[in-house]
């Protein structure tokens, strides 16, 4: 593959998918307009949802979801020992995601509710570094393709894979969005990592720090903000453990 | 020819979600036949305890990556109808526009990337840009406009951003909508290419009997709520969606089953095509007539079909829905609601069949029980019995291993099953 006088190497690619709703493999499809020049990056080895043929030699490899059964342990740990660089792909990959909800409640309890007469093995809910080490996380529910094609870019020249360091709130005060906190809403933009453009503040939702947290997040100034408001702090906690991506900036007894 | 094998498909490849095909056969007749899904199981009903109402939408959305609009849109529905909540009607347009362009995204992606592979004898959609790119091309067109339409009307294609209880929480931009009605007409096309492409894709011919079970309202093609219908011939009320679906565990699934008149039924494309094909926009007719497909049809392969009749469909129909919104003054989308308690069922057209979501909230509006039943579950029966009459069939005919591992891999790929949402 050439480009501009230089040659590069395709990705050797495999992508898996473990507990998630598979969304953020479904974005690797998205933005059509661009998609066969960004499948030209990729040599893919295997990619379950995409294509039938499957091989086991490949350097990059995308995990998406997290971990909530001891088979997916062992396929993981599995893969890991393949791949070159192992990327934790979507929000599930890299924090948990929504399915940390599940955690509050105890495993008898929630096969219960669901299985009352089924056998159904379940684990608590692991992200992908609690069991194997990730080189990059990509975070996002979903993950926003433009990043994503832009991280691929830089593994395909050799470059160094970065993520904005500034929050959302940047995002959104540039698109002159009036802020939700003089909304009376509690948003957890001033938070969370930007690169998503801010696209739920945008529609008028509050951010529920998908991305996680922001470099040089200030907490206390945050909860000042959320308290000098005498906004309603049930109202917080539901938002700010929505994604499991604040875990150790904010503790809330289960 | 080999008489005794076991055809064990682990992971069954270009489907949503972990399921095996497991076929056993024995001095040359069958054995057994199964259908069995590992996925691993969320328990969405459990973690949406005590949850919020208006966060409810955004948690459920994330059940499935393909279909999170039309999750959204059935708590929302079940949220509104236990709380006597009426949205604005320029709300209620911008929410069927939605459901178009998720449906549209769903079909195309199954369709092209999916399931013409294996027409064209390839691995995947990849070799088909260099040696089918008309039909690449008219699917990326179709997927894509399916993405913008969601794009537009719900701020996101994938979780949506303004799809909130009581309405939408930000009007979608004029000029915006302006751009997708030329788009919309400029990709009516597509459905010319991909049209001729699958005339050229012989199916397989099979017939099993069986229920289809869809929404109905009577006077448009369905979408949100309405009537429950089956082709059995008789319509139930929305609130009574147990009486329709009676899941049941098997030990070999982390999905359901369900069952009602027979021992298997149907929901989606080919289920709605045949319990409301009058109701179908008349250049989709058209396209069901050029395939021969009329209601009430029992090849399972003509779901693909079904599918393709309503992309058609939905490119008459969201143009005209769009020309309607930029007709309206789109200010007040969202009525004001004071949570409480009440408890309904929201029924929706998934892209792959009716949806049900049921409520209960407490004096708060906080949850206190879910009960999600999702399209592919209602599936499930059917495929597993129609694998062991497809295989069945084959070795009649004198079929070999190779060409039945086919033929199954295809009957399933053809339901176009969303394994990880139906185990929620």
């Amino acid at each position: 593959m050439r480009h501009q006088g230089f040659t590069f190497k395709k990705l050797k690619f495999a992508s898996f998918e473990f507990t998630c709703c598979e969304g953020c493999q479904l974005q690797l499809a998205n933005r059509e307009s661009t998609l066969i020049n960004f499948l030209e990056l990729l040599d893919i080895r295997n990619f379950r949802e995409l294509s039938s043929e499957q091989h086991n030699n490949f350097d990059i490899v995308f995990i998406e979801g997290c971990i909530s059964r001891h088979d997916e342990v062992d396929r993981l740990i599995k893969i890991r020992r393949q791949a070159t660089t192992l990327i934790a792909f979507g929000t599930c990959a890299c924090f948990g995601g929504v399915n940390s909800m599940k955690n509050k409640f105890s495993i008898e309890e929630v096969v219960a509710e669901v299985y009352p007469d089924m056998v159904v093995e379940t684990l608590p809910v692991k992200k992908i570094s609690d069991v194997v080490t990730v080189d990059i996380s990509i975070p996002g529910c979903p993950v926003s393709k433009e990043e994503v094609e832009r991280i691929v870019v830089s593994l395909v020249t050799g470059s160094q894979v970065t993520l904005p360091k500034y929050p959302v709130c940047v995002e959104c005060k540039a698109q002159l969005n009036t802020c939700l906190f003089e909304l009376g809403e509690i948003c957890l933009g001033p938070i969370t990592r930007g690169g998503c453009n801010a696209v739920c503040t945008t529609g008028k939702t509050p951010c529920l720090g998908c991305r996680g947290p922001s470099e040089e997040i200030n907490m206390p100034a945050f909860l000042e903000l959320v308290n000098e408001r005498k906004l309603n702090l049930e109202d917080l906690r539901e938002k700010i453990t929505f994604y499991n991506a604040f875990e150790g900036f904010i503790n809330y007894e289960a | 020819m080999k008489l005794d094998y076991a055809i064990d498909i682990h992971h069954l490849t270009r489907v949503e979600g972990h399921a095996n095909i497991v076929i056993t056969v024995k001095d040359g007749q069958l054995v057994d036949a199964q259908w069995a899904i590992v996925e691993t199981p969320r328990f969405f009903e459990v973690m949406v305890k005590g949850m919020s109402t208006e966060r409810v939408p955004f948690l459920t959305s994330r059940i499935c990556g393909i279909c999170s609009i039309s999750h959204a849109l059935a708590s929302i529905r079940a949220l509104e109808r236990a709380m006597n909540i009426t949205v604005p009607r320029a709300a209620e347009q911008i929410r069927l526009l939605a459901m178009h362009g998720e449906t549209l995204q769903s079909h195309a992606l199954h369709l092209f990337f999916l399931v013409a592979p294996d027409f064209a004898n390839t691995s995947s959609i990849l070799p088909l840009i260099h040696s089918h790119p008309d039909i690449v091309r008219a699917g990326l067109q179709l997927k894509e406009l399916g993405n913008e339409i969601s794009t537009v009307t719900t701020g996101r294609c994938t979780h949506p951003v303004s799809l909130v209880v009581g309405g939408i929480s930000k009007a979608p931009d004029k000029v915006q909508l302006q751009k997708l009605l030329t788009r919309i007409r400029d990709t009516k096309p597509a459905i010319e290419s991909a049209c001729t492409f699958f005339r050229s894709c012989k199916l397989p011919a099979f017939i099993r009997e069986t229920e289809f079970i869809s929404l109905y309202n009577g006077s448009s093609y369905p979408s949100i709520g309405g009537q429950l219908m089956s082709s059995e011939g008789f319509n139930r009320d929305e609130n009574e969606y147990l009486s329709m679906t009676n899941e049941y565990t098997k030990e070999f699934s982390t999905s359901k089953f369900t069952r009602l008149s027979r021992e298997s039924s149907v929901a989606g494309a080919l289920a709605r095509f045949n319990n409301n094909h009058n109701l179908l926009h008349p250049k989709a007719k058209e396209v069901a007539e050029s395939f021969g497909l009329r209601p009430v049809c029992h090849n399972p392969f003509m779901n693909n079909i079904a599918q393709l009749v309503e992309c058609a469909h939905i490119l008459e129909d969201a143009e005209a829905l769009t020309s309607v919104l930029l007709d309206m003054e789109l200010r007040e989308l969202k009525t004001s609601y004071t949570p409480r308690a009440g408890s309904a069922t929201g029924a929706v057209e998934a892209p792959r069949g009716i949806l049900y979501h049921h409520i209960e909230t407490d004096n708060e509006g906080k949850v206190i029980q879910a009960n999600c039943i999702i399209p592919t579950t209602q599936n499930n029966a059917n495929i597993h019995y129609d694998l062991r009459a497809i295989a069945e069939q084959a070795l009649g005919e004198g079929k070999n291993d190779a060409e039945i591992k086919r033929l199954c891999v295809m009957l399933v790929r053809s339901y176009d099953p969303c394994i990880s949402c139906s185990v929620h």
